[in-house]
């Protein structure tokens, strides 16, 4: 019995030994990279000689080609995240809280809509999105990558926030109405603070995807000023011989975040993903 | 915009009864939906309409299939698809039942494995770029530490640059699209594999009795669902390969961006509009499957 456990224990940690090197080389090897010296970085060595925090150093210094904008992109790469985050929130909760709660007449065709726009391959967007941009005379502005992703985050946010409302007890609306509460006081009241986790995730996931976004920032900015640490990390590889060490530093700064984010709220992205991107 | 933006807000019936002051309840919700309607008119409906008049001069699709480079692309776009979204799922299904199993390290594993989902695609992608390089990258260097022969030019030959684009992409979806499996596992009632069990099944037949047949709707839709997504996926080609060598590893996503730096945005939109007789059932599907199982819910 013991021997047919052990065996079984075995066949497990078979699959397991190829999924951990699998999915941890690639980000063992962005660490790596960052304490290594360039000569180090390059021969290929699994670990190096002499670990070292100069790159870190370099890249908070600024004193690099590449970087010479560092905290800037990063400042507008927090900026357009919050912002996302923001706007898709309001937008989004009053856009669920009509079609839910307030059963505006349309509210099928609108959330038809959304569910279009999220299902469109954002890449495919992204070409009118561009030229439309132009037109509006926004290319360049941080806005437009701000109201790009808010297009992008709000249908699926609409989407989770009205599955989230619709099992909320009618018995509230009807006792607010009779109450005499108008709409905007059952919204702020009532609505809102028994909505507070799932906002908390939509918020969190849009942040998210804004900050990770790389087609829709490189596409809409590119002065040097206005683009997020994202494009700033695509142009490190505009030369063959590119400091990839430094790269890397780079990199992992721009990663932690997120992957921290996600991790902290990772409870509610998972359940909201689950329930919201695909039913059975 | 509003001339855009009014006439969704007309058709549908009210789904609630009449009830007293209707009309402010129904004022207040034009006025809460307007800020996305707005969203969309803007962002959506004005760009794709737009977009869709740039491409309507039939030479532009012409010399859109007279461009070579559009010919490889729609066999890498097919192939893309096809294979790296078929293994995906091949691998989601097998690992979804492996992470199913309760124990602790095994739970500490899907934490870990989750990560390249959890973190943007640009670092791993790039990280992945570089372990690649055939000189001074780190799978060559260990080929050649463990047989002493040089590695092949993972990213210069064509064929093994989509190869190495379809496992990035992989690398990244597969922890999402295992979740989702797992969830539709987990909804499967122990007391079927228990009475599988008794009646002495193998765990071939207790999958393929109890286990496929559960899970196979979720299974398809996350398929087609992903198929969608994937023709989307301009990071995996574009970090990995940025279409080289000499724009033979595009794919549509990667080649509608290539035209718009080509400054050939009339051609960018005849690639997209070429896709669309593919692409829209496939949307209209997912949405017909959502709004029913949204109307089952409500109702």
């Amino acid at each position: 019995m013991t021997s047919r456990k052990l065996l079984s224990e075995a066949k497990l940690w078979l699959v397991a030994i190829p999924i951990l090197l699998w999915t941890l080389i690639p980000i063992y090897h962005i660490f790596l990279f960052s304490i290594s010296s360039k000569d180090s970085a390059f021969s290929g060595a699994l670990w190096p000689d002499k670990p070292t925090l100069r790159n870190f150093s370099t890249v908070f210094r600024q004193e690099n080609f590449y970087l010479h904008h560092f905290w800037n992109q990063i400042w507008n790469s927090l900026w357009i995240a919050l912002a996302v985050g923001a706007i898709t929130l309001a937008v989004a909760t009053c856009a669920a809280f009509a079609i839910s709660r307030l059963k505006v007449r349309g509210g099928r065709t609108v959330m038809n809509a959304a569910l279009f726009t999220y299902f469109i391959p954002a890449a495919f967007l992204a070409v009118p999105m561009y030229k439309a941009m132009g037109a509006y005379g926004l290319l360049n502005s941080r806005w437009s990558l701000v109201l790009a992703m808010v297009t992008l985050a709000s249908p699926y946010a609409i989407w989770v926030l009205k599955q989230a409302s619709d099992k909320l007890p009618w018995e509230l609306d009807e006792a607010a109405r009779i109450d005499g509460a108008t709409p905007l006081q059952l919204f702020r009241l009532v609505y809102l603070p028994l909505m507070t986790p799932s906002l908390v995730a939509i918020g969190t996931y849009a942040v998210l995807l804004a900050w990770n976004e790389y087609l829709y920032a490189f596409l809409l900015l590119s002065h040097e000023n206005t683009i997020p640490l994202a494009v700033g990390l695509g142009h490190f590889l505009a030369s063959d011989d590119s400091p990839w060490e430094i790269l890397m530093a780079t990199a992992l700064i721009y990663a932690l975040p997120p992957a921290a984010i996600y991790y902290a709220f990772r409870r509610y992205m998972v359940g909201g993903l689950t329930s919201g991107a695909v039913k059975s | 915009m509003s001339s855009i933006v009014l006439p969704g807000v007309q058709p549908a019936s009210p789904v609630e009864p009449p009830r007293k002051g209707l009309t402010t309840w129904q004022t207040w919700g034009l006025i809460l939906i307007a800020p996305y309607l707005l969203v969309f008119g803007v962002f959506v409906l004005y760009p794709v309409t737009y977009g869709l008049w740039l491409a309507r001069n039939p030479a532009t699709y012409l010399r859109l299939f007279e461009d070579p480079v559009f010919f490889r692309t729609v066999v890498n776009t097919t192939l893309f698809l096809l294979i790296a979204v078929n293994l995906k799922f091949l691998l989601a299904l097998y690992l979804s039942g492996f992470f199913i199993h309760e124990k602790r390290w095994i739970r500490w594993l899907s934490v870990i494995f989750i990560i390249p989902w959890a973190v943007p695609a640009i670092p791993t992608i790039f990280s992945i770029r570089f372990m690649l390089n055939p000189e001074w990258g780190l799978v060559n260097s260990l080929i050649f530490r463990l047989t002493a022969l040089d590695g092949p030019n993972w990213l210069t030959n064509p064929q093994l640059a989509m190869a190495m684009a379809m496992l990035v992409h992989i690398w990244k979806a597969l922890p999402f699209w295992t979740l989702i499996l797992m969830a539709g596992r987990l909804a499967i009632p122990k007391e079927l594999y228990e009475a599988a069990s008794v009646d002495g099944a193998s765990g071939w037949q207790k999958f393929k009795y109890v286990t496929w047949p559960s899970i196979r709707t979720l299974y398809l839709t996350s398929t087609l669902l992903s198929m969608i997504w994937t023709l989307g996926d301009f990071n995996s080609v574009y970090l990995l390969t940025g279409g080289q060598p000499a724009d033979q590893t595009h794919v549509l996503a990667t080649l509608g961006i290539r035209y718009i730096r080509l400054d050939q945005v009339d051609q960018a939109m005849a690639t997209i509009v070429v896709a669309l007789p593919f692409v829209l059932p496939m949307v209209y599907f997912m949405m017909k499957r959502l709004s029913i199982d949204d109307q089952q819910k409500t109702s």
